[in-house]
Formats: structure tokens, C-alpha cells, sequence
């Protein structure tokens, strides 16, 4: 290889890389570390401590709820943004005349650009928004509810209940990205060959038959990526949280694992055992990946078509 | 509902007699009509929130708490004008730009070039090198939010807008490699060697050659990463905790932190108006070009 080369690699590959390594490598691979320290972070002093961080946090119910919480966002944002997405998808690619060639719906870039409204706003801000839509007293959805004459949420605390704060807290990460994944939809959708869709409807298959048979194997990559991003999405969760209950929501019902370590980390200066909920966090987030992928492959994705 | 069952009855009749022909059947007309419907009330869903966000910022507080649904009584920039001023919007949209725009040039032309090299000059362990790009992608950035925090200390730059530049670029750099990587792999290497040939060293056919071509990956990532960055949020409020040094979405976190009496709702609501238009405003004018390339380069 010339010299000349060399410096080129050097310079373009090589700068930006160690760059990369000491501020994201490097701090992934001290955590690790840390993790099996009981570090306070306020003074150099540290000592090893094993597994002892771990086997503290199997037994911190708060720790603990705060992963169920996580995995229930993890179980239900993603399959519910996705199948929404989908539909929304599928009424705007194919929900036009049956004869002749597969025909999108007419004049359906409106619902297009506006479903993706919500992906231009920052996440704090759509939870900024959606606490004030559902303020007991000032919000719009009470207000909306009781003029319908349901007198009973005349002050309903959406995020201050137990049975709600959850459902509400999912309903506005599912709203911020139903759009962005629904423009993803129509894409792959008609990047799909239309002889496919013309050949199902000669053997007789109707719309919902063509979803299933033809639309659906054919964009099940992108809907793997998708489900990926939403589930590293619901395993954070931490910007919405800030927003809507900062404080972890009614009986610690909306707390996620990354508020935890937040705490754990800059409020009680913890940073040995914020570093093991770190260590977990990124734990989860591979198994859900992986998870994903093997759910994808078994069911006849990729490597079997 | 009853439309519905009617339109069914009437093209099974027509089925009847002429199958083949081929207008649009009451069938179609029924899925088409339901359709609007069900997209019609997500559209609904998604503006309505905006468009009441935009009605209260006109509002004082206390119309805003008197009643939800009224419309505001005389349309003055106050609470604009308060929000800009007194919640220091300004400074906060100030800092945003100036983090954001800086981050955002320099991981592209870090991304892109690491991404080039990569691509076309494999040489013994860059496959290792790509797989560690890789895993910055897939580890939560809290994993590395406390040891990253003592790395800005250690340095100085812990509170400060270099600081805060550098792990935006840093943790927009993996992401910016792993999706350029298969644009770089995809043009065709004779371009590249044939400007070699005529004496365009590595820096002028990278430069001028390489790089336009992959123009569309290019746009769709700095797309991608302008929004990611602007809509940061864990990185800054761990590690730029100087209120000077605020960034936008710190600034209307604020607002949620200090809920209660202490809030001027009138102002908040225009905070989020003067934080959304501009993006939404963008993305209105360049939609066409915007969705094009967003789904063109992540399908790729």
C-alpha cells in the first residue's frame, strides 16, 4: 500500500475512529468496571465489590419495578406503533380500486406529510404537549370528555392514576411514531413488484388475503428493523418520562430503568451501582434484539426465502 | 355502519352481472370510503393536539385554566415575547443552533470519510474496526452516561458547548458510518480507480469524485442526525448542567420540572410553538424531496 494511502486511511479512518473510541468505546467498556465497584464518584477511592452491585439490585423491588415497566413499554409500544403503522400503510397503498392495476388511495399525501408532523417535534416537547392535553382541569381531553356530558372526568388525573398513567404514557410514545414508521410502510410497500399483487388477485385473493400474503413476507425486514429501534425506544423511555412524570408516576407505575440510574447516578452520587443498572439496561436491550432476530429468522424470514 | 352493509348488499347484486367490468366496484368504493375515514380520524388525532397548543399560546394563564375549548380573547404576542425573553427561549434556541450546526458538519464529514475509507481500502482488522463502529450503535448510550461524565470532567470540557459538541458527534458517528457504509460499498470501483489513473490522488477523488455520487445517502443521513441532535435529550441534561449553556430541549424541560404554580402557561405553550414551527415549517416546503430520501436511504 503507497504511503499516500496510508495517511489517507490514517487521517480519514483512523482521527475519527480513536475520536469515537475515547468518548463512546472507552466510557462502555469503564462501565463494566465501575459496575463491580461501590465507586461514589465523589472521590477517587474506590473498591472492588464483585457481584455485590447485581445481586442489590435483584433485591430493590423499586430497581425491579422499574425493569417490569420497561418490559411492558418494550411488549406494547412496539407491536402496537407497528401494527397501527401498518394499517395506515397498507389504506394508503392499496386502498383504491380493485381492478385494473393495484392503486393507491387518491389524494392520500395529506394523511402522508400530516402523520409525520409528529417526527419533526422534539420528544420533550410531544410530552410537554400531551401533559397539558390530558391536565385534569385545563387539558383538552377532559374538557372534550365533559362536554360530551361524562361528568366524571370533569378532573381526572390521567397521569396521576395508577390504571391510566401507563396506558397514557404509551399512547404518546405510540403517537410520536406511528407516522415516521407509516412513511417507512409505503415505502417498502411500493417498492414491492406489482406483478406479485397482480398475480394473487388472478388466483382470487382479496385485500385482506394480499396482506397477508404479499405485503406483509415482503416488508418483514423493515418491519424488523423497525421493531429493533421502537424496542431500543421503550427500553430508554426517559425523555417521555421527564415530561409526563418526572418523578416516576403514581406508585412508581411509570418509572423506567433509566430514570432509576439517573437518580442513582447524579442525585445520590451512586455511580457504581448506576453503572450495574447500566450494565442490565444494555443486557435486556441485546436480549430484545436478539429476540427479534430469532423470531424473524424462525418464522421464515430472511435466510429461508 | 348501515352505508357500509348497503354498499355490500349493492356489489354482490353487481357482482352478479358484470364481474369483469372494469370501473370500481361498491366493494372498493367501501374499502376507499373506510379508509379516508380511518385516516381522516388519525390525521385528527396527530393536528389536533397542534392546533390547540397553537390556539392556548395566545391565551393568559388564567383563560387557559377558565376554560380549555374557548378561543383566546385578544390575540397579543405576550406570552411570545415573555417566552423569548423571561423563559429564555432565545438563548436556548441560540445554543441549540450553534451545538446542532457544529455537530452536525463535523460528524458529517468525519462519517463520511470514515465511512469511504472502510469501503473502499479494506486492509487486516478494518472488519474489527467496523464491528466496534457497530457496537456503539447497539449499547444504550446510559451505559456510557457516568463513566462519559467523568471523561468530560477529566478534560474540561464537562459544562461547556464543546463538551457537548464532541458526544454529539461522537454518538452520532456510529450510526452515521453504519448507514454511508453500504452507499460507499454500492458505487461502482472503476469511477474511482479511473480518476486514480489520471492522477486524482486518494483526498481529490474522495472529494470529488466519490462523495457527489453518494449525494442521496448523504442528504438522508444529515436528515436523520439533524433530528436526532436536535431532539437530544439525556446527553445534555447530564452533561451540560450550566444554565447558560442550556439547549433547547433542556430549556422546556424546565417547564415540566417546575410543575405547578411556578409555570406561565401562556408562555409554555408559546415555547412549544416557537420550538416546533421552524422544523415543522421545513419539513412543509421540502416534504416531497424529505420523505423521498428518508426511505430511499434507510430501505437501502
Amino acid at each position: 500500500m503507497p504511503l499516500s494511502r496510508v495517511i489517507f486511511i490514517l487521517i480519514t479512518l483512523g482521527l475519527p475512529f480513536a475520536f469515537y473510541a475515547v468518548f463512546v468505546l472507552w466510557p462502555f467498556v469503564q462501565a463494566f468496571v465501575y459496575s463491580l465497584t461501590n465507586w461514589s464518584g465523589f472521590s477517587d477511592q474506590f473498591e472492588f465489590v464483585g457481584l455485590s452491585n447485581y445481586t442489590a439490585l435483584l433485591k430493590d423491588d423499586i430497581f425491579l419495578k422499574a425493569v417490569r415497566n420497561n418490559l411492558l413499554l418494550a411488549l406494547v409500544v412496539p407491536f402496537v406503533t407497528i401494527v397501527l403503522a401498518l394499517a395506515l400503510a397498507t389504506m394508503v397503498t392499496v386502498g383504491g380500486s380493485s381492478t385494473g392495476a393495484v392503486r393507491g388511495l387518491s389524494r392520500s399525501s395529506f394523511y402522508r406529510i400530516v402523520s409525520f408532523f409528529p417526527y419533526t417535534i422534539p420528544a420533550i416537547v410531544i410530552g410537554l404537549i400531551w401533559s397539558q392535553m390530558f391536565d385534569p382541569s385545563a387539558g383538552l381531553v377532559n374538557a372534550v370528555l365533559t362536554g360530551l356530558g361524562l361528568d366524571k372526568f370533569e378532573s381526572f388525573a390521567w397521569l396521576g392514576e395508577v390504571s391510566t398513567a401507563m396506558p397514557v404514557t404509551m399512547f404518546v410514545i405510540i403517537w410520536g411514531f406511528v407516522g415516521f414508521y407509516m412513511v417507512l410502510f409505503i415505502a417498502a410497500i411500493k417498492g414491492i413488484p406489482a406483478e406479485l399483487y397482480d398475480a394473487a388477485r388472478v388466483d382470487g385473493a382479496g385485500r385482506v388475503r394480499m396482506t397477508f400474503m404479499v405485503t406483509l413476507p415482503m416488508v418483514r425486514d423493515t418491519i424488523q428493523t423497525a421493531y429493533i429501534y421502537l424496542g431500543i425506544l421503550a427500553l430508554d423511555a426517559f425523555v417521555y418520562m421527564a415530561a409526563l412524570n418526572a418523578s416516576g408516576g403514581p406508585q412508581n407505575s411509570t418509572l423506567t430503568m433509566t430514570q432509576d440510574l439517573f437518580n442513582t447516578a447524579f442525585k445520590k452520587g451512586q455511580f457504581g451501582m448506576a453503572s450495574a443498572m447500566g450494565v442490565v439496561l444494555a443486557l435486556l436491550t441485546l436480549l430484545f434484539a436478539a429476540i427479534v432476530f430469532a423470531v424473524n429468522r424462525y418464522t421464515g424470514g430472511k435466510d429461508n426465502r | 355502519m348501515s352505508t357500509a352493509t348497503a354498499d355490500t348488499t349493492d356489489s354482490a347484486e353487481r357482482r352478479a352481472d358484470g364481474a369483469r367490468a372494469p370501473e370500481k366496484t361498491s366493494s372498493d368504493r367501501t374499502v376507499t370510503v373506510v379508509s379516508h375515514i380511518v385516516l381522516t380520524l388519525w390525521s385528527i388525532i396527530v393536528i389536533l393536539p397542534l392546533v390547540w397548543v397553537f390556539l392556548s399560546s395566545w391565551k393568559t394563564t388564567g383563560e387557559i385554566f377558565s376554560s380549555p375549548l374557548a378561543l383566546p380573547q385578544n390575540w397579543s404576542f405576550d406570552n411570545y415575547i415573555g417566552a423569548w425573553r423571561d423563559s429564555n427561549i432565545g438563548r436556548y434556541m441560540l445554543n441549540s443552533v450553534i451545538v446542532v450546526t457544529c455537530s452536525l458538519v463535523l460528524v458529517m464529514i468525519l462519517g463520511s470519510a470514515a465511512a469511504y475509507s472502510l469501503a473502499r481500502y479494506p486492509f487486516r482488522g478494518s472488519g474489527v474496526i467496523y464491528y466496534l463502529i457497530l457496537a456503539g450503535l447497539t449499547f444504550p448510550v446510559f451505559l456510557a452516561i457516568v463513566p462519559l461524565f467523568f471523561v468530560l470532567k477529566n478534560t474540561g470540557l464537562l459544562n461547556t458547548l464543546p463538551g457537548l459538541i464532541a458526544t454529539y458527534v461522537a454518538f452520532a458517528f456510529p450510526f452515521t458510518v453504519f448507514f454511508l457504509y453500504p452507499f460507499f460499498r454500492g458505487l461502482p470501483q472503476e469511477i474511482a480507480e479511473a480518476a486514480e489513473l489520471d492522477g486524482a490522488g486518494e483526498w481529490r477523488t474522495f472529494a470529488q469524485v466519490m462523495l457527489p455520487m453518494a449525494r442521496p445517502g448523504i442528504v438522508a443521513i444529515a436528515i436523520f442526525n439533524f433530528l436526532g441532535l436536535w431532539n437530544q435529550f439525556l446527553l445534555p441534561v447530564a452533561l451540560n448542567t450550566n444554565e447558560d449553556n442550556y439547549v433547547l430541549s433542556q430549556g422546556m424541560a424546565r417547564f415540566a420540572s417546575q410543575a405547578g404554580y411556578a409555570v406561565d402557561f401562556g408562555q409554555l405553550f408559546a415555547a412549544v410553538v416557537i420550538t416546533i414551527v421552524p422544523v415543522l415549517a421545513v419539513y412543509i416546503f421540502s416534504q416531497r424531496q424529505l420523505q423521498g430520501s428518508l426511505s430511499q436511504g434507510t430501505l437501502k
